[in-house]
């Protein structure tokens, strides 16, 4: 088979990938993408973007039943789960295509199938074999690879995917009928988001968690007021539990739920595992090479670089935290790198914001009160609720707050935690305070817009410092 | 129109200065030409000269401000028929830089002419808001810290960095930007964590004492791989030679000349610098940097500090005329007069503690320079000689090289160069 050369090969269409090819193409790098199945990746087909469509339905669902409050009335109000995931598809599959047209655009070469590495051409250029079902089809050659194969679900042991009652985030996302009741295990974001689109949607719904909290990651006061909200919905919440094993009935399953000692046996129709991810490492031809696989993820350093010439390796399948933006970040960041960009700097790890679209939203950047104190500083809290902001009244949300910790000594913002209507939408404010270094002088001297639930981000820095006017 | 006489930078780097005092009172006549005032920066002191005629209107910033910001109106100069009424407002005054260091106009170094470029990196400093706050809470100046964020924006690394004399400190660059305020502060130490040691009294850094505790420390000490060298010169020909010319000097008048052994040295270190050009270099990340010209810098110690003022092209003197220039140099330096060009460049420099009855010593590399040469007291010494015992007038010299940049072989062959001038100062001729 013929080779054919290129600046930089690309494994991998996901928001790691894409995003990287299209920048290599701007830099006027001849740039190949390798993908097996399509672009963009999880994320927009299977993660991040189908799942916001199927939360919008749930929210609506959750809106018609609480018409009432708003001055309307309506009966006899239903959904079809069909329609629902067909919507999600639908949107998934249009921003899909729209992908496969920037890269067109971008006059990046996409080739469908598995990269491979595969040896060292002469002159010390990375070779890539493409297959397709096996079959060879074509052979590439380029300086770089920037390896982008991303994660896939973990899978414990006794909780193997089994479509008709064990689903991954793959069979939760495209239900052909709706459960009744269900069993997730984890309470990470992922585990977290499907548990609310299912609450919402009217299914009973039981988180098992193996730690103390749910949403662990983000602050303790967050997990306690998100859990409170959950439970008010009629959520069950088990922590400190974890499953230890299942018996597979007719349309059932049962679980045996172990917590401080005791076991219980929960029946539900289906358990959806959603126990964190390993990274995609097999079959992309690392034998042989220096880079080094740490617990499924390779390591990198902050430009991707995996201590193999010419090798590069971003997103899910490099270190946490794993999110789409965080890989896009990287794939610019390793892109600009190989072009030998002046003033590239490695994506800082420590200010990326991380969001969960359950309802309420949580969304966090930074440190933890609780990592805040524990790294030895002292720290100066703020907290401001939902129930002082106006908007949020007037919106008919007035469940959530917004938490800042500062360094009490040099007034840097260490972390923001909010929980609450659109947080989501508003965390990046806080994103760009830390970029820039901002302390608690400027976050105040900054005029906020009212009527707007970002008031409440400048009303907790001013609670940081005993001067919240609202509260 | 009235006319704003602004801070003038006295080096491309410079940021702020001290405004030492007025030569001239408002209502004085100006020519162009003049001497107006004097500005002080860490290492010199410069006048400033009106460049318009006119009466001197008002003056903004009084005598013996410090840290007066460059291209800050300090006076104004009124036109004939103009009232010092109409310089009330003078920053709405758009009036260009006026003011210019009395350099003489031929040397080309930028430092001379801020009338016709404002220095772009004079102004304003670029860091965050917590950067400043912590480098105002530890003590730093911020405008000596060097922004490894986007653009050169100073930010929290930066200030960590320098607080603990981290990796932040500047790569060795090109003289021409090795001027001071373009390099991290030192290493943080807290005077506070000091003071339990018992009583004492705490002495404010001078800006000097900074900037030789930031240059010795970050950019040399820390940075530069320093290996030493010793040799021992046998200098009774020299000091006949030299007694033998000095007493060819007139008695008085603008021949005189009394050369010294260190004019000697300066003069050795030149011809053996060109016998041996490898070691007149510098090292940057980007290459070596090989200097065309022999810049000999000569340590001098200064109230309050040192500073090395460079006797240019030494390998092209006579001893006499670098036995003058050091003479002038030495003068100025101590008076605070040198121009930064007097004092920032060179490619390689002697520290003389000799008069101080010092046998030998090693010395730390001034930056970005390869190499230093220490030279020790000239003293009477056995020796031998075609083997018997016999006293001969002995120089110990101790060269400290940059590795990265000399090899121990280029340093010996340097200093065996340097050797047999001194033994055989007449080879200085050839």
């Amino acid at each position: 088979m013929a080779e054919q050369q290129f600046d930089l090969v690309v494994v991998g269409g996901g928001p790691g990938g894409y995003v990287a090819a299209i920048r290599a193409a701007q830099l006027k790098m001849n740039v190949a993408l390798v993908e097996r199945e399509h672009l963009g990746g999880i994320c927009l087909n299977w993660g991040c973007i189908p799942t916001k469509a199927l939360l919008r339905s749930s929210e609506i669902n959750h809106l018609l039943h609480n018409l009432d409050a708003y001055g309307f009335s309506a009966q006899n109000v239903s959904f079809d789960i069909a329609k629902i995931v067909k919507r999600s598809r639908g949107v998934a599959a249009q921003l899909s295509g729209g992908v496969k047209h920037l890269l067109k655009k971008n006059k990046v070469t996409v080739f469908d199938g598995a990269g491979r590495l595969d040896g060292v051409a002469a002159g010390g250029a990375r070779k890539v074999a493409v297959s397709k079902d096996g079959k060879a089809v074509a052979s590439l050659v380029a300086k770089n690879v920037i390896l982008a194969t991303g994660a896939r679900a973990r899978v414990l042991p006794g909780l193997e995917p089994d479509p008709a009652c064990i689903w991954t985030y793959r069979e939760a996302m495209v239900p052909a009928k709706m459960p009744k009741s269900l069993l997730v295990v984890g309470s990470g974001a992922i585990g977290i988001e499907f548990a609310s689109f299912y609450r919402n949607l009217g299914a009973e719904v039981t988180v098992v968690e193996v730690m103390d909290r749910i949403l662990p990651v983000e602050d303790e006061e967050i997990s306690a007021f998100a859990r409170k909200a959950f439970e008010k919905q009629g959520m069950k919440i088990l922590t400190g539990a974890g499953v230890k094993g299942v018996r597979k009935g007719a349309g059932s399953v049962t679980a045996l739920v172990e917590q401080g000692g005791k076991t219980q046996e929960i029946a539900v129709e289906v358990i959806i595992s959603a126990v964190g991810i390993v990274g995609n490492v097999e079959g992309i031809g690392l034998e042989g090479t220096k880079a080094r696989v740490e617990k499924t993820h390779l390591v990198v350093d902050g430009y991707g670089a995996t201590g193999e010439p010419g090798v590069w390796a971003i997103g899910d399948l490099t270190g946490p935290p794993w999110l789409a933006h965080k890989a896009s970040h990287e794939g610019i960041a390793c892109v600009e790198k190989i072009a030998g960009l002046k003033g590239v700097h490695p994506l800082d790890t420590s200010n990326i914001p991380g969001c969960t679209y359950c309802m309420p939203q949580v969304a966090s950047v930074g440190m933890t009160e609780a990592k805040a104190k524990a790294a030895g500083r002292k720290v100066r809290v703020g907290r401001f609720p939902y129930m002082g902001n106006g908007k949020a009244i007037a919106l008919g949300e007035p469940e959530g707050m917004v938490k800042t910790v500062f360094d009490a000594e040099t007034g840097e913002l260490l972390g923001a935690h909010m929980i609450g209507a659109e947080v989501t939408e508003l965390i990046q404010g806080y994103g760009i305070a830390r970029t820039l270094e901002s302390t608690e002088a400027e976050l105040m001297h900054t005029v906020f817009p009212h009527p707007t639930l970002s008031e409440m981000m400048h009303e907790s820095v001013l609670d940081a410092y005993g001067r919240a006017i609202h509260f | 129109m009235p006319i704003n006489v602004l801070m003038p930078a006295l080096s491309p780097t410079m940021t702020e200065g001290k405004l030492a005092r007025w030569l001239k009172k408002e209502g004085d006549a100006v020519k162009s030409g003049q001497v107006l005032c004097e500005i002080e920066t860490d290492k010199a002191t410069m006048e400033v000269e009106a460049v318009d005629e006119g009466t001197l209107g008002k003056i903004l910033v009084a005598g013996g401000t410090e840290g007066v910001k460059v291209n800050t109106p300090i006076a104004v100069i009124l036109e004939e028929g103009e009232s010092a009424a109409s310089a009330a407002a003078p920053a709405a005054a758009p009036a260009p830089v006026v003011a210019a260091p009395a350099a003489p106009p031929s040397t080309a170094a930028p430092a001379s002419k801020p009338a016709a470029e404002p220095a772009a990196d004079a102004g304003r400093v670029f860091a965050s808001p917590l950067a400043r706050r912590m480098a105002e809470q530890a003590g730093l100046d911020i405008s000596a810290i060097r922004g490894s964020g986007p653009n050169g924006r100073i930010v929290k690394a930066d200030i960590d960095a320098a607080r603990a004399g981290g990796k932040a400190v500047a790569r060795p660059a090109a003289p021409a930007a090795a001027a001071a305020a373009s390099v991290p502060a030192p290493a943080a130490v807290s005077a506070a964590a000091l003071a339990a040691i018992g009583p004492h009294k705490l002495v404010p850094l001078s800006t000097m004492r900074r900037v030789i505790a930031r240059r010795l420390t970050d950019e040399s000490k820390q940075q530069v791989p320093h290996f030493y060298l010793t040799v021992d010169c046998v200098i009774d020909r020299l000091l006949a030679g030299r007694a033998a010319l000095n007493a060819r000097s007139p008695e008085k008048g603008p021949g005189a000349f009394k050369l010294s052994v260190n004019d000697f040295v300066i003069k050795a270190v030149a011809v053996a610098l060109r016998q041996v050009p490898a070691a007149n270099a510098s090292y940057s990340d980007d290459g070596i940097l090989m200097w065309d010209n022999v810049d000999v810098s000569v340590a001098v110690a200064i109230p309050g500090g040192l500073i090395t003022p460079i006797v240019r092209n030494a390998d092209a003197k006579g001893l006499a005329q670098i036995s003058t220039e050091m003479k002038d140099l030495a003068t100025r330096a101590k008076d605070g007069k040198l121009k930064p060009e007097e004092f920032q460049g060179g490619g390689f420099s002697i520290s003389n503690l000799g008069m101080f009855g010092i046998k030998e010593f090693g010395a730390v590399i001034n930056p970005p320079q390869g190499a230093i040469l220490a030279v020790g007291a000239g003293e009477q010494r056995p020796i031998v000689k075609d083997g018997a015992l016999a006293i001969a007038t002995v120089m110990s010299c101790t060269l400290s090289v940059d590795h990265r940049v000399i090899d121990g072989a280029v340093g010996a062959e340097f200093l065996a160069a340097f050797k047999r001038i001194v033994e055989d100062p007449l080879a200085m001729l050839l």
